[in-house]
């Protein structure tokens, strides 16, 4: 069953009052528990489609609807709130918070959805041992690694239980080992909770695991391959 | 909870930036206070001489004598009136006097005094007049004799045991004179009456302006400011023509004129000051929002609201300032409290312009709240006024722009 319908979807950038085409009529839909990996060169629109699918932007032509919900036409608040319970975010960059510790890191979404202290603080421990950083609970960004900031990463997008993951890059920044960690991670959780992810890469690896590969070209879907 | 917590820490991410604006918060505090402290305390010094070492802060005429200080505005001494008065609650005591002017001569030296008759023991219980004695003895009883300002004294050469000449207009324009054996020199905090008054047994001032049992004036004795401004208005409604009550504030508005002027000046200061702190925290808000905009757009990101964001940075300017606010308080208390208790004497020429001005010739420092009170009200508006910079920038923030860095 889809959860994500994306019909005609376009997104045109002013660059110097120069217009840039960075999507130019994507048609998809994306079921429940996917494991997705979109595929293309720099600047071919990735980062651009999971922006516009995560509501972060909007699109210039088109719609994004998921679960029901056309979320380029709700309020920037009321996409921030949508985001909050149905959406995790990936970046390639980890931002994690600086200033606060990892299991706080990942508590803080739930914080935000009103999640008692005691719940937070089960979920948040349960998610650190998922990733398997449970002794790292304590840690603040800056003292962990590359690799087990991406783990905290990954653990703070899936702690508001989200219906799907969206990952930027997520192992850009990482070595062949922490890449293979991560993934196996994301699979496992991607398998027993039926969340849906959905990468944007260019990282073999990554597309080596994925279920359905799309490959993006000049802000087109040029290849949908489902395995 | 969890906005406090995220703002406290992110004011420790650069130590050396927040203690700098916190630093230039506890300066401009300190002065400020120290400034404000100065103030409040000159005018303190002021009201208070004016009020217990002479008019007392409420009293009773004519209705015509404040206008016009002639003694034949006076009235005559009325128990029933005095009844009257003490009905009302917060009054202490109620003390007669009967004023007016005259020449002073000793020797071959003539001054214009103010003669004040006086009722001594209580005279004494609002002035502590017996303890300002510096030469001679407090006069007794019916004394024939007079005390006088110690300046005064100088001016005319004359000394305790000396006699002096007094030469005036009495009631309904009769010739006052009399020679007075002088008993004693007084020095009062306020220099203009060392340089004019002359205290005499109640009595012997009526018999001296033929104005037998008539008074000029009666001053009553409450503890304070904020006793009077209760007690006066039942006062004024149940003292009616031909008796008029005022406050020492109405008998005095040039006093609050020049208070209330000096303080304005002061303001125009301290608002510089403050300026210059507000600026030094909205360039450091301003870093902080500028080199976190990623940060804010992963927080936007992940679900965070935007108000919420703003909220977080107004904490983070708030405990700036607070902490600014609570140190350089901290760091004045002990400097205003020594010198509350220990006025900075003033000396030369500043010293003679003060006494010229009728102010003692001190520094002298308060230790009110409200001086305290102030600059946290002050800074908190400030924090106020600042937070509105990044509550805007936060709020126009595009996510996805933020995301960008």
């Amino acid at each position: 069953m889809s959860i994500i319908r994306i019909k005609n979807l376009h997104k045109v950038y002013s660059q110097k009052q120069i217009p840039v085409k960075a999507l130019n009529g994507v048609d998809l839909t994306f079921d429940e528990g996917e494991f997705t990996a979109l595929v293309a060169p720099s600047g071919a629109g990735k980062t651009t489609f999971l922006n516009l699918l995560g509501g972060l932007d909007l699109p210039t032509e088109g719609s994004v609807e998921i679960g029901g919900v056309r979320i380029d036409q709700l309020s920037s608040a009321e996409k921030t709130k949508f985001r909050l319970t149905n959406i995790g975010f990936v970046f390639q960059a980890y931002n994690l918070i600086p200033v606060l510790t990892a299991s706080e890191n990942i508590e803080f979404i739930m914080e935000l959805q009103g999640i008692s202290k005691r719940e937070r603080a089960v979920r948040s421990r349960e998610l650190l041992e998922a990733v398997g950083i449970p002794d790292k609970a304590n840690v603040r960004p800056l003292q962990l690694s590359g690799g087990q900031q991406q783990r905290v990463a990954v653990a703070r997008a899936l702690a508001s239980k989200p219906k799907f993951v969206l990952a930027d890059e997520p192992t850009a920044n990482l070595d062949s080992k922490s890449t293979e960690n991560l993934l196996d991670i994301m699979l496992q959780l991607n398998k027993k909770e039926n969340i849906t992810f959905i990468f944007a890469t260019h990282d073999a690896r990554v597309v080596k695991m994925a279920r359905r590969v799309i490959t993006f070209e000049d802000g087109k879907v040029i290849n949908d391959e489902v395995r | 909870m969890r906005l406090f917590v995220i703002a406290w820490r992110n004011l420790w991410r650069n130590k050396k930036r927040t203690l700098i604006t916190v630093s230039s918060v506890f300066f401009g505090v300190i002065l400020c206070s120290l400034m404000g402290s100065m103030q409040e305390g000159s005018y303190n010094s002021m009201i208070s001489n004016l009020v217990n070492f002479y008019s007392g802060y409420i009293q009773l005429h004519n209705e015509d004598y404040w206008e016009d200080k002639s003694i034949n505005n006076s009235f005559f001494e009325s128990d029933s009136l005095v009844n009257k008065v003490m009905a009302v609650d917060g009054i202490d005591y109620i003390i007669p006097r009967l004023e007016s002017f005259a020449l002073l001569s000793g020797g071959e030296h003539t001054k214009g005094a103010m003669v004040m008759g006086v009722h001594l023991e209580k005279e004494n219980a609002l002035t502590s007049i017996a303890g300002k004695i510096i030469e001679g003895a407090f006069l007794s009883g019916d004394d024939e004799g007079v005390l006088i300002g110690f300046r005064l004294a100088e001016k005319l050469q004359v000394g305790v045991g000396d006699t002096v000449v007094l030469f005036g207009q009495g009631y309904h324009g009769i010739t006052a004179a009399g020679k007075y054996p002088v008993r004693g020199l007084f020095k009062l905090p306020n220099p203009n009456l060392n340089r004019r008054l002359v205290y005499m047994e109640l009595k012997k001032a009526q018999e001296f302006y033929g104005a037998e049992r008539l008074l000029t004036s009666y001053v009553m004795v409450v503890k304070d400011n904020k006793i009077m401004k209760r007690v006066l208005p039942v006062l004024k409604n149940n003292i009616s023509k031909p008796y008029k009550i005022r406050s020492w504030v109405e008998m005095f508005p040039n006093m609050i004129q020049q208070i209330e002027s000096d303080r304005s000046s002061a303001l125009v200061m301290k608002g510089v000051l403050y300026i210059v702190i507000m600026f030094g925290i909205l360039g450091t808000v301003m870093m902080m929002v500028t080199e976190r905009r990623r940060e804010f757009g992963v927080m936007m990101a992940v679900g965070m609201l935007k108000y919420k964001l703003a909220i977080t940075v107004f904490y983070e300017t708030l405990f700036m300032g607070m902490l600014g606010v609570v140190s350089g308080l901290l760091g004045s208390l002990p400097v205003v409290g020594y010198f509350y208790h220990n006025p900075i004497p003033l000396t030369g020429k500043v010293a003679e312009w003060m006494a010229d001005l009728g102010f003692e010739p001190y520094m002298f420092f308060s230790w009110e709240a409200g001086v305290f009170i102030n600059q946290m009200v002050a800074v908190f508006l400030i924090t106020i006024i600042v937070s509105v910079f990044p509550f805007v920038r936060i709020m126009k923030m595009s996510g996805v722009n933020a995301l960008k860095g």
